[in-house]
């Protein structure tokens, strides 16, 4: 049994001009000691997924159906004490995009990193909590010694080091990061990967990696799930979907990123953007951009099945040519 | 040369620091943060000229100064083989109707009260082009940036357009007024990956069809090499190295260039991992380093070369520029 296993989740937000449907119907799976990416553009639901897993869903949104399977248990089914006291941050934490901006700043770092040690464990005296917080800072390779000062003090990437070190602050087994690097330099942005990897390994975390850059995807992840407009439309390994993807918006995503070592190509695009989820296509949700739509792509949403063992599309054109039928 | 469209020699930018109140009274020392401190480049005509760098390189700044959106502190901007560094505004006004910029956030360069007509019209309003040709001239650039049929995006305000959109719109306003040089400061940063290579690609079109110059400000090495044909890498307020982009890519000389590209994540699990070669963070530009600006980070440094004498920007080969003294004397 994998560390959590989410299965057709759904989260829509209720607001006045009708229900949004951010999170339509999501599965994927996260392994201890790996990384699953959740690849996509603006409005494909990714970030609204992270935030159903740790349901700190803003007032307006609701996760609908579904199941998160966390350790054997159903997140959904808990009552929020439970989740509250034994979950959020000491089972499962996240670092928010932009997560730099939410450092407080009239508190040091250090205040900020004991904080939640001493909340989720009472026991916990103030001295042991600042200790527990340099191991932290060393972890994420920051100076303890500067755990007395303050955020404005700290450049970008010292910042995002401490959101870490501050998501890690209760030993959870999951961690989630949405976008950790954008609005990072090259370097420093290299340096926060590389340290998301080294973690994953030291610790055995089961990560979550919320992005619309498929390189750092490729770089970190061992399964990756492309969301478009609140679905998944492809999920498997990380090779796999790289090296031979079957899905149409997949195929044009990974054509769109330039690739540094390749030889100099032009880039493609996908015409159009992504849908209004007030009011989302009818059938698939990508035909109205995808080159190969037909009749039953306007009509029919196409079934999120499995292919080989662990790599699941959700596409007509795909499930017809594999039973060896023509498109 | 005339077949340069735009040069920058020896160009400098120094912004003031302000203080704090009695700081000011306090200190004899004035502080200036040094965002281009001499620096040298020639866009050929027809060119999308790269100019890459992190943060606080002042790959921004240049853009600007060169347009005089910002006034250099000290240096040369040779447009179209003419001085143009010290022209009063009067005389500066033909010229900026040749040079035109197209800014990263295409949520705060339109104006949210004007049409998209309105938008496009307005430099030729300013340069005093008025009625039919006004209107022939908009239609004329709408198409250019694929905005067809004109008349179905004429009459929208910018909320009713999506993020590409609203470049396009950003791109039609800049061609409205045939330039010959447009600067672009990260125009795709900001928009969905599948939607980047549209307007990379409109890009080429416009320089394809119009022989239009790009001077193409970013800090994404793996987009410069899809679409620019030079690239400068820029290192707080300096030109580290300079040339081709092939060459500057695929066989770069410098340090900090090679740290970069080593840096650069790419969309393929089964290629080389990322490297971080270097440590630290970047300095301030206020104090920037002695000698080589980078020497403190730098994981080749030679010794005390490095640290006291600003290395040249050199030719070490056919138009392959390098400051650095692995390569020079």
């Amino acid at each position: 049994m994998a560390l959590l296993e989410v299965r057709d989740l759904k989260t829509y937000f209720t607001t006045l001009s009708g229900q949004v449907r951010a999170v339509d119907g999501v599965t994927f799976e996260v392994e201890s000691g790996q990384a699953t990416g959740l690849a996509g553009e603006s409005g494909c639901g990714k970030t609204t997924t992270a935030l159903s897993l740790l349901r700190v869903l803003p007032f307006n949104g609701r996760i609908l159906e579904g199941e998160i399977v966390f350790k054997g248990k159903d997140l959904v089914k808990l009552d929020e004490d439970e989740m509250r006291e034994n979950i959020r941050w000491k089972e499962i934490s996240i670092v928010f995009q932009g997560a730099m901006n939410a450092l407080n700043p009239v508190y040091s770092i250090g205040d900020q990193i004991i904080e939640p040690i001493m909340l989720h464990d009472k026991s916990v005296v103030k001295s042991e909590a600042w200790a527990r917080a340099e191991k932290l800072m060393e972890l994420v390779g920051v100076d303890p010694s500067r755990l007395d000062n303050y955020a404005h003090e700290f450049s970008g990437g010292m910042k995002q080091r401490s959101m870490i070190a501050m998501a890690l602050a209760c030993n959870p087994s999951l961690f989630i990061a949405d976008e950790p690097t954008t609005a990072l330099d090259v370097i420093v942005a290299a340096q926060v990967l590389k340290l998301l990897k080294e973690l994953k390994i030291r610790l055995n975390l089961g990560m979550v990696l919320i992005t619309h850059d498929l390189s750092i995807i490729a770089e970190i992840c061992e399964k990756v799930a492309i969301m478009y407009a609140g679905k998944i439309m492809e999920y498997g390994d990380v090779v796999t979907m790289f090296k031979e993807p079957l899905h149409p918006y997949t195929q044009g995503l990974i054509h769109s990123f330039p690739n540094i070592l390749a030889p100099r190509t032009s880039l493609t695009s996908i015409p159009g953007y992504p849908p209004d989820l007030l009011n989302p296509p009818k059938g698939c949700r990508f035909h109205p951009r995808c080159k190969h739509k037909k009749e039953i792509c306007k009509r029919e949403e196409p079934f999120f099945a499995e292919f080989k063992k662990g790599h699941f599309v959700a596409c007509h054109k795909v499930t017809t040519e594999f039973k060896g039928r023509k498109w | 040369m005339n077949d340069v469209m735009v040069k920058a020699q020896d160009l400098k930018k120094w912004f003031p620091v302000r203080l704090g109140f009695f700081r000011s009274i306090l200190s004899k020392t004035e502080l200036y943060v040094r965002a281009i401190d001499g620096i040298s480049f020639e866009v050929k005509k027809g060119e999308i000229y790269g100019l890459a760098g992190e943060s606080g390189s002042g790959k921004t700044t240049t853009g600007r100064v060169l347009l005089r959106l910002t006034e250099p502190t000290s240096g040369k901007i040779i447009f179209g083989g003419e001085d143009i560094t010290s022209l009063g505004d009067r005389d500066l006004k033909p010229i900026r109707r040749r040079m035109q910029i197209i800014f990263q956030d295409p949520y705060e360069s339109l104006n949210p009260r004007k049409t998209v007509s309105d938008i496009v019209q307005e430099p030729l309003a300013i340069q005093g082009i008025v009625g039919k040709e006004a209107e022939e001239r908009v239609y004329k650039v709408m198409e250019d940036v694929q905005m067809i049929p004109p008349d179905e995006f004429l009459l929208r305000l910018p909320h009713e357009l999506s993020g590409g959109q609203r470049q396009r719109v950003a791109g039609a306003r800049a061609l409205v007024l045939d330039p010959e040089f447009i600067v672009a400061d990260e125009p795709v940063s900001m928009l969905d990956v599948s939607t980047r290579a549209e307007i990379l690609n409109l890009m080429t079109g416009i320089r394809d069809k119009y022989g239009v110059s790009f001077l193409y400000i970013t800090h994404d090495l793996a987009l410069t090499h899809h679409i620019c044909d030079s690239l400068a890498i820029m290192y707080l307020g300096k030109i580290m190295e300079r040339g081709p982009t092939d060459i500057v890519l695929k066989e770069s000389l410098h340090p900090y260039t090679q740290s970069l590209i080593a840096a650069v994540p790419v969309p393929d699990p089964t290629s080389r991992r990322i490297e971080v070669v270097i440590k630290g963070e970047i300095p301030s530009p206020i104090n920037p380093p002695s000698g080589c600006r980078f020497h403190t980070r730098c994981p080749v440094m030679k010794g005390d070369i490095c640290r006291s004498k600003e290395p040249p920007l050199v030719e070490v080969e056919k138009d392959h520029f390098v400051a650095c003294y692995l390569h020079s004397k």
